[in-house]
């Protein structure tokens, strides 16, 4: 590996991608065709946003065709301090957009000494989504959702991507993947413009529960393993992951309410 | 016939070095240090833009005086090098005696074969998880390295700050105590320094994977204070 030092006419800048460019490191673009069932697909994620921040949530199932190909898939990470990514699609191509997005980030911020702005931060997201067209086209699509506070405006933002790169912000809550019309549902019905936290991350875990119910691609709550959704807040404190602890309670409170389905 | 102009190798190597030593003379001086929770690094430099110290990876950072454009050339090619491994291999990979290997071949490279030699001096600090394994890694412009886990000056009049260092300072220190042996060798018996003279980071022993932590403003006062 050689030591990176340029001269100012080829200097790739304060950007990773750049930089992985310059040197000739960016990953190769995908061509060819693919099995569709072969490939491990992440499913549903969901952001919504309170008057606190955003919270996002994702299930935990990963899908190759009508098999479960994980059952303990993590889809929501941090992007930085004050933001948040979540994934649905193609899981291998998703797991190295987030990773470049992350140091995309870092990278920024270290050469520069001060960090992105939140619409910087989004707008990076796009050109990645944007990039990886050829390999959607392949059935290898990846569809983002990111958030983050945004200390200049003092609130939490959200955006919703679509395969081409396409940017969309949301005002109230967004979703992606397999279940995100029945965990869209779920949300639609309950958000109201005075959210907080607390109501919101179990509005998370209904929806993501009924996705589940209806969705095959979708998981539920695993007492048996222990698995439970990977749930996030984002506010002016930052990134914070929930503990387990403290979505099973929540579950368990959310099985209650729901009561005997039986009949 | 005109006869070519003969200098001895010696006479250009000590001439370089001395045009080398004279610039980096001119600037201010700056102070790495190990204490009980990690690694300080403090500069004087009055202004709050243009950095002096700053980070590299999760528990590297990065020190330099001397000639600003040069330095900071050198430390984003650290920042773009440090990441490059990171995503190439792992986080865990990245390691400051490498990097500061990196930049010796860079510096004595320069000295002996380009027109003019790096006016800088650099420190690459690595904070280790384990106390006592801290290490600073100090550079002189012909490449030259040196490593202390420690103490280092680096920049001008470094060798009347190290004997005042030298005598003030201990380890284990806290990072008051630190920070006030780091200030009081910079500034000496004859001036005080403030917050807006200096600039302070720490490489913190906390556990969170990027450990490069900025004080400024009254936070800093506060440690002076």
């Amino acid at each position: 590996m050689t030591f990176p030092l340029f001269t100012p006419d080829q200097d790739p800048g304060p950007s990773f991608l750049g930089l992985l460019e310059r040197l000739g490191m960016a990953p190769p673009e995908f061509t060819g065709t693919l099995e569709a069932d072969g490939i491990t697909h992440g499913t549903t994620v969901l952001a919504i946003r309170t008057v606190d921040g955003v919270v996002m949530a994702g299930d935990r199932r990963a899908i190759s065709g009508n098999f479960i190909s994980h059952h303990s898939m993590e889809k929501v990470f941090p992007a930085d301090r004050h933001s948040g990514i979540a994934i649905a699609g193609a899981a291998g191509p998703a797991m190295e957009m987030v990773r470049l997005f992350q140091l995309n980030l870092e990278h920024y911020e270290k050469v520069e000494g001060s960090p992105l702005s939140l619409e910087g931060k989004a707008n990076q997201l796009s050109q990645m989504v944007r990039s990886n067209l050829s390999s959607a086209l392949q059935g290898l699509g990846v569809v983002p959702l990111f958030a983050g506070w945004d200390e200049r405006l003092e609130q939490g933002r959200l955006f919703q991507y679509d395969i081409t790169g396409g940017r969309y912000e949301e005002r109230r809550y967004a979703t992606g993947g397999s279940g995100s019309l029945h965990s869209s549902t779920v949300i639609k019905l309950r958000h109201t413009p005075d959210l907080d936290f607390s109501t919101a991350v179990d509005i998370a875990v209904e929806a993501l529960f009924e996705a589940a119910d209806e969705d095959s691609a979708t998981g539920g709550p695993d007492p048996v393993r222990g698995i439970y959704p990977v749930i996030a807040t984002i506010g002016r404190d930052g990134f914070e992951r929930m503990a387990n602890e403290d979505v099973v309670a929540r579950t368990t409170a959310l099985l209650e309410r729901l009561g005997d389905r039986s009949d | 016939m005109n006869m070519p102009l003969y200098v001895s190798p010696e006479q250009v190597m000590k001439d370089r070095a001395d045009y080398a030593r004279k610039g980096i003379a001119r600037g201010r001086a700056a102070v790495a240090s190990t204490y009980a929770d990690g690694v300080l690094l403090c500069a004087e430099n009055p202004s709050n833009t243009l950095r002096k110290v700053s980070e590299i990876y999760d528990r590297i950072g990065f020190m330099g005086v001397g000639k600003y454009n040069e330095f900071d050339q050198l430390r984003i090619a650290g920042v773009r090098h440090a990441d490059l491994k990171g995503y190439s291999f792992s986080r865990e990979d990245v390691d400051a005696r490498w990097l500061a290997n990196q930049y010796a071949q860079i510096l004595g490279q320069y000295f002996t074969h380009e027109m003019k030699p790096l006016e800088v001096e650099l420190l690459v600090a690595e904070m280790s998880p384990e106390v006592g394994d801290d290490r600073l890694f100090h550079l002189l412009y012909d490449g030259t390295v040196m490593d202390t886990t420690s103490h280092v000056v680096i920049g001008g009049e470094a060798e009347a700050i190290g004997a005042r260092l030298d005598e003030s300072w201990s380890a284990g220190l806290q990072l008051r105590e630190a920070v006030q042996v780091a200030v009081g060798a910079l500034a000496g018996s004859d001036r005080e320094l403030v917050p807006d003279d200096l600039e302070v980071a720490v490489l913190a022993r906390d556990g969170e994977r990027r450990s490069f932590r900025r004080i400024e403003g009254d936070d800093l006062g506060g440690l002076l204070g």
